[in-house]
């Protein structure tokens, strides 16, 4: 009964793993602190400090889609509630006497009081059921924050000032950059503990569940009990990710609370790739480019956030990560490389088909909505004339033979790929 | 019936029970009493309600009327995991993995429970040498040693089934169930697995239900013929073959299938 496959077992020894496991946290950390050497702008500083924010919220978020297979659409709150919180911590007398480093673990204490809360009846069934609890929660806490205004503020939020806390070793947290290294450094504890959470035998019953709960009930686990665990570590992690955006942006409203910011961390979280613990953190960095430099070059930067989590659910299902993770056996069996000028043929010209349809939706977007006589519009660094026929016709043009020229390539493509993971026999 | 180990208390006691899906009545009065250490085979021709039987022992069915016990402790109203909690561990008829996991964390999983961690989040799986060796040393009674890193859906039909039974019997449970673990297996196959239940469940209670006799015979201590909802013979294997009542009623149903 054993001879069909031929694939080895690996057989490495825990310590060698070990080191190697340690590798992409220290690249990270590495990278946490020299990306604002790198990029020195205020603008930059503002950018990863929301990206980072996500990442913890994605990361967060998908203990339960990823690892759980628990489906939230209403997530936002236990950010939200952890962050209001945490602003009215800032807004007491007392605050003077806590450092600022440490708001996040109450944001965390009260994201996971929520959390203990609502997960105490919406973890019982999976699936469908505990979607639409989620749902209702989600609507529920939004819906009061217009209610009772002495807590959420009402229609303009709650706002403080993070400079009034215990100065921490001197910082005082004026300047963006020393905020930029307090959400780094919770950052890396935050992803740290999450992906040990995933490594504990709850958090691998965590999986067991989400696969087959039936079995896991066989094996002595209430599948209940497992979910619950995890819809608390999740809170705990989401009011963290509260804490940090209270202390970036100094203000929350009911947009931190409603069902749109839930939508958003299911879609950052789904495009990162919901199958590996480092998918959600690709998400979370792609989206936030995607919302802030793009939105600088154009007001349909949705419609085109849109398109791409349409295209990652109908092609990709796995998402980024799932993607990177494709190339993994040909990298193993070191062909890899044989992809490289495949890849250059194909996809550039991919590139350059979907930048041309790009232009093509914002000509036509120019066209229809650009004020009368205004005709001039600049696209790719170029000027031109939207209501003439010619830039028209070369959009079109670069369209047509961008896409046949990726059609021409394809089929090399798709053999070198078929080459790249075809193991030698022997 | 006890005499073999000197218990008096049955591992497991079946009680006049009854089963209806709406009118229909599936099961209609069983009385079994199997004891700590037999190996106990039900048999049956297909719809008999074998399985019916072994979803309500296992309390994935209610049962309409009687009651089961499991070492004279009730079960009735428990949830899956407290029954495994008391000792019995069941597999399914239909191959019940974790298909995304590898065939090496399935195995673990069945140990975690009975190893003491719990709900634990203070733990790290991959430290401890205990977990790791149980489960390298279950996969190697299922000889599934070489797959260990695959993922155990990639396994083959065969292969699947003696992994179930490995996260069946990893728990440590002293009363396995298996629900009719050569189903749709070759004769080798068939023949492979019946000696690796024989192999993993020394020591322990088995019951195990089967549509094919034949793989029973040379298994199982005891055997108790289903039809109809009814146990029509229980005795030892030759007693059962003897049985006339038993020929007509099963060995005859099964003929008719083979011709």
């Amino acid at each position: 009964m054993s001879d069909q496959t031929t694939s080895q077992p690996r057989t490495g020894s825990l310590t060698g793993s070990l080191s190697f496991a340690l590798a992409p946290w220290i690249v990270a950390a590495v990278l946490l602190l020299f990306l604002p050497m790198i990029f020195q702008a205020n603008s930059a500083i503002t950018i990863m400090n929301q990206m980072w924010i996500t990442v913890i919220f994605a990361l967060a978020y998908n203990m339960l889609l990823g690892q759980g297979g628990m489906l939230s659409f209403g997530h936002a709150v236990y950010m939200g509630v952890g962050g209001f919180f945490c602003m009215h911590i800032m807004n007491w007398d007392s605050f003077e006497r806590i450092p600022l480093p440490l708001l996040p673990v109450f944001g965390g204490l009260f994201g996971m009081g929520l959390a203990i809360l609502v997960g105490a009846f919406s973890t019982r069934k999976a699936g469908t059921v505990f979607a639409m609890i989620s749902l209702g929660v989600g609507e529920l806490i939004a819906a009061c924050s217009v209610i009772i205004v002495v807590f959420f503020g009402g229609e303009e939020g709650i706002s403080g000032d993070r400079t009034y806390g215990l100065p921490f070793m001197g910082v005082e947290f004026l300047k963006q950059i020393e905020v930029y290294y307090l959400i780094a450094f919770w950052l890396m504890i935050s992803a740290a503990l999450m992906y040990l959470f995933s490594r504990t035998p709850i958090g691998r019953m965590a999986n067991a569940v989400r696969d087959n709960p039936e079995r896991a009930e066989f094996l002595g686990y209430s599948a209940r009990w497992v979910r619950f665990y995890s819809f608390v570590a999740s809170g705990f992690f989401c009011g963290v990710a509260g804490a940090l955006f209270a202390i970036n942006y100094e203000i929350l409203t009911e947009e931190n609370l409603n069902t749109a910011s839930s939508g958003v961390i299911l879609l950052v979280t789904f495009l990162g790739g919901v199958g590996f613990f480092f998918g959600p953190i690709l998400g979370a960095i792609v989206f936030t480019l995607v919302q802030t430099v793009l939105s600088l070059q154009t007001e349909l930067w949705a419609f085109y956030a849109g398109i791409l989590f349409v295209a990652t659910v109908m092609f990709f299902p796995g998402g980024l990560a799932g993607v990177l993770m494709m190339h993994v056996p040909a990298i193993r069996l070191g062909k890899a490389k044989l992809l490289l000028v495949p890849y250059i043929k194909t996809l550039i010209p991919a590139a350059i088909g979907i930048l041309g349809l790009a232009a093509l939706v914002e000509m036509i977007f120019h066209y229809r909505h650009a004020s009368t006589g205004d005709n001039e519009m600049t696209l790719f660094w170029t000027t031109f004339d939207s209501h003439a026929v010619m830039p028209w016709i070369v959009v079109i043009a670069v369209i047509v033979i961008a896409f046949g020229v990726m059609r021409r390539n394809l089929p090399e493509m798709t053999d070198a790929w078929d080459e790249a993971n075809h193991a030698e026999e022997g | 019936m006890n005499a073999m180990t000197g218990s008096h208390v049955p591992a497991l006691h079946i009680d006049n029970l009854h089963k209806s899906f709406g009118k229909t009545e599936i099961i209609r009065g069983i009385n079994l009493s199997i004891a700590p250490g037999e190996r106990h085979a039900v048999i049956g021709p297909n719809g008999a309600g074998k399985s019916t039987l072994f979803n309500l022992i296992t309390a994935r069915f209610a049962a309409s009327k009687g009651k089961v016990s499991l070492h004279g402790q009730d079960l009735a109203g428990m949830a899956p995991y407290e029954i495994n909690r008391l000792g019995l561990s069941r597999s399914f008829q239909i191959t019940n993995i974790f298909p995304k996991m590898s065939v090496f964390e399935n195995i673990r999983c069945g140990l975690l429970w009975s190893m003491g961690y719990k709900y634990s989040f203070w733990n790290l799986v991959s430290r401890s040498r205990a977990l790791t060796e149980g489960a390298e040393a279950i996969l190697e009674q299922i000889n599934l040693t070489a797959r260990r890193d695959l993922p155990a859906g990639v396994l083959s039909y065969a292969e699947q089934r003696a992994l179930e039974i490995g996260i069946t019997i990893a728990g440590g449970a002293d009363v396995i169930m298996l629900d009719e673990p050569t189903a749709g297996m070759s004769n080798t196959e068939t023949d492979y697995i019946v000696d690796l239940i024989r192999k993993v469940t020394v020591g322990k209670t088995l019951v195990m239900v089967e549509h094919d006799m034949g793989v029973v015979f040379g298994l199982a201590d005891q055997i108790s013929v289903l039809v109809y909802g009814e146990i029509i013979a229980t005795g030892a294997p030759e007693d059962v073959r003897g049985n006339p009542k038993v020929q007509e009623a099963y060995l005859g149903a099964a003929l008719e299938e083979e011709h």
